[in-house]
């Protein structure tokens, strides 16, 4: 009896296994959309973008496979090392600032009046311009002659030590919208309870935000940080405008190193092999924040 | 010295008022339960006292000290909300000790505390989690060590047991009546639920539509309800009120149910004869009687098997309803006609605005 009982669970443990996998594949037409876009527009030019870095290659179909030798030139060339540095320097310069002020805006504009209203509505609409629209406003008042700041002339886009910091401010007025928006996102989900537990707890406003409010939004904090993060070392549009990467090279960023590599000396392998280090530092970055945030957290 | 009197106090949010001309006086070991329903005032009331309200007229003394301009944390009082409010990224004991460091107690004296209120409610090794790793019902005792730790004047509790189940409510009820017994400190607790009320409170005040209908102790509220309103919103079921006529009477009030005439021991009032009244009786002062036997009669139309007891639904000949609480034994048919009969001492009457007539002697 018991041989001839063995054959049959193991067919029906065969007929589970079939109709578990048809279960699975009937859930793909669900996925299929976004899968087809994920794999065309993502994976394949990052793929694509990691084979073009090992060919020299040009912009008119010339290609032929050199391996690493993109790599080694890029550790070996001076103006992309700058780059590297500049790019660095002006996210350390924008990310704290645009965490810090959109944290102090949402926390003063996280009321019911109306003022409240209008006033996240103006610090928002910044974020609507295009790139090009925010640059020539900054130009008109940074530029020493005929701008709004008149007086003392002072270079910002010509002074190499200048130059970045004032991207970096142009950078924040059009960007401080999103970290304003997410914080109040965030503050709005603090439950009122704990506000008045605090109160009742002798515990005034400083306490309470230490305490009580900065606890409740870390991770809002840490979206805003990683965020911000990757968008400023993509830092493009407003370099190439304001100071086209100059004086000397002292504002110019790795993707606008990029651009000039690629399309206008149409040296697209190198161009790409300058991409694929970017990705990789922004991705450390970005992975960084959120490990030593998690750390933190279990920490605490 | 009171633990807590308010006078007059009144509160509107723009146009609407949402507590009209409150007056309470409580002992300094009184534990007050406010009971109403939903959207009647006490939950505010308890925030104007907590100072997490303010209020537009009256005044508000904790322990002998005015306190309606003093912020929250300096009116000596603490809070079990609803939620517990409990701080999520502390642990309990942090969460204890943080209105402590506050105020700068020194760090002995709040670990001191801590560990007290902990062995208390029996929470110790409960001390290094943080409320996302209790139960509801630890939840609950760590906003109540919370409380304890402050060394409170009064203490506030907000419906704090709604979020509990029905097993765990009954046993932190009792939980809350040890400690007040222990502590004997003012406790000021609002809640909707009679239940919760009856079996906690020293005195009991019914809150409706912002004002006070009546402050008493659990006996006095059930037992002399002093409105229509008091009457039906507790007891369970509630009260049968039912519209009768006053008859001319001497000593005693007596009136007319659907044409027949009953006494009852209510002394008489100014009441003119015919004038309309309101009959209230307790389910389980009315007993069922063969029909033509009882003061008039009724047909069955439901039974309520509950166990110890049950409930019969009668419809009256006037189109009024009736509950009756019987024995469990009780054996009757839907659709039968018994006789409804009463002790004349268990009747309440009521005057047609609703207030009792046995307050009005």
């Amino acid at each position: 009896m018991e041989a001839l009982d063995i054959p049959a669970v193991s067919e029906e443990g065969r007929l589970g296994r079939v109709r578990a996998a048809r279960e699975a594949w009937s859930g793909l037409p669900f996925v299929a959309p976004y899968l087809t876009v994920f794999l065309v527009l993502l994976v394949y030019p990052l793929v694509s973008g990691m084979w073009l870095s090992l060919h020299k290659a040009d912009l008119f179909g010339g290609s032929q496979f050199i391996g690493f030798e993109n790599y080694a030139r890029l550790f070996h060339d001076d103006v992309f090392r700058q780059a590297i540095w500049n790019t660095f320097y002006f996210v350390l310069l924008t990310v704290p600032a645009l965490t810090l002020i959109g944290l102090g805006l949402a926390l003063a504009l996280n009321t019911a009046s109306r003022w409240s209203a209008l006033l996240r509505g103006l610090f928002f609409s910044s974020s609507v311009l295009s790139v090009t629209i925010v640059t020539l406003i900054w130009r008109m008042v940074l530029v020493p002659d005929g701008g709004l700041v008149g007086l003392p002339a002072i270079p910002f886009l010509s002074d190499a030590k200048l130059t970045l910091p004032a991207i970096a401010i142009t950078t924040v007025w059009w960007c401080i919208g999103l970290p304003m928006m997410l914080f109040l996102a965030a503050l709005q989900q603090v439950p009122k309870d704990l506000y008045e537990a605090a109160a009742l707890d002798n515990s005034g406003w400083w306490r309470t935000l230490l305490r009580v409010t900065l606890p409740s939004i870390q991770r809002t904090a840490l979206v805003v940080v990683v965020i911000e993060t990757i968008l400023q070392f993509q830092l493009f549009g407003q370099a190439q405008i304001l100071t086209l990467g100059g004086p000397n090279n002292a504002s110019l960023p790795i993707v606008l190193f990029i651009y000039q590599i690629g399309f206008q000396r149409w040296d697209i392998g190198y161009a790409a092999a300058a991409s694929e280090i970017l990705f990789c530092i922004i991705l450390v970055a970005a992975m960084a924040q959120f490990f030593a945030s998690r750390g933190r957290e279990r920490s605490a | 010295m009171s633990g807590l009197a308010l006078k007059g106090v009144s509160k509107r949010f723009g146009d609407t008022p949402v507590l009209d001309d409150i007056s309470l006086e409580m002992g300094a070991e009184e534990f007050v339960v406010v009971l109403g329903p939903s959207g009647c005032g006490k939950s505010t009331l308890l925030r104007a006292v907590a100072g997490l309200e303010t209020i537009d007229s009256g005044s508000i003394e904790i322990a002998g000290r005015r306190v309606d301009t003093l912020p929250p944390g300096q009116r000596g009082v603490a809070m079990v909300f609803q939620s517990y409010a409990l701080y999520p990224h502390m642990t309990v004991r942090e969460n204890m000790a943080f209105g402590l460091r506050n105020i700068g107690v020194a760090r002995e004296e709040i670990a001191r505390r801590v560990v007290d209120a902990a062995r208390m409610l029996e929470m110790e090794p409960l001390l290094d989690r943080r409320p996302a790793q209790l139960s509801g019902g630890q939840r609950q005792r760590a906003a109540i060590a919370r409380a304890i730790v402050k060394e409170p004047k009064l203490f506030m509790f907000d419906e704090p047991l709604s979020n509990l189940d029905a097993a765990l409510r009954a046993r932190t009820r009792q939980e809350i009546a040890n400690l007040h017994r222990r502590i004997r400190t003012a406790m000021l607790f609002v809640t909707h639920d009679q239940t919760e009320a009856m079996t906690l409170a020293d005195r009991i005040v019914v809150m409706n539509q912002r004002r006070i209908e009546q402050a008493g102790t659990p006996a006095e509220i059930y037992r002399d309800p002093a409105t229509v309103f008091v009457a039906t919103f507790v007891g369970s079921p509630a009260m049968n009120i039912l519209p009768v006529r006053a008859a001319p009477s001497r000593g005693s009030q007596r009136a007319t149910l659907d044409g027949a005439a009953f006494e009852t021991t209510v002394p008489v009032t100014n009441v003119p004869a015919d004038a309309p009244l309101q009959l209230g009786l307790r389910p389980e002062a009315v007993r069922l009687c063969p029909a033509g036997e009882g003061a008039i009669d009724g047909k069955i139309v439901f039974c309520e098997f509950l166990g110890d007891r049950s409930y019969v639904y009668l419809a009256l000949s006037g189109g009024g309803r009736i509950v009756a609480q019987v024995d469990a034994g009780f054996a009757a048919a839907e659709g039968q006609t018994a006789g409804i009969a009463f002790d004349p001492a268990a009747a309440h009457l009521f005057d047609a605005d609703g207030r009792s007539l046995r307050r009005a002697v």
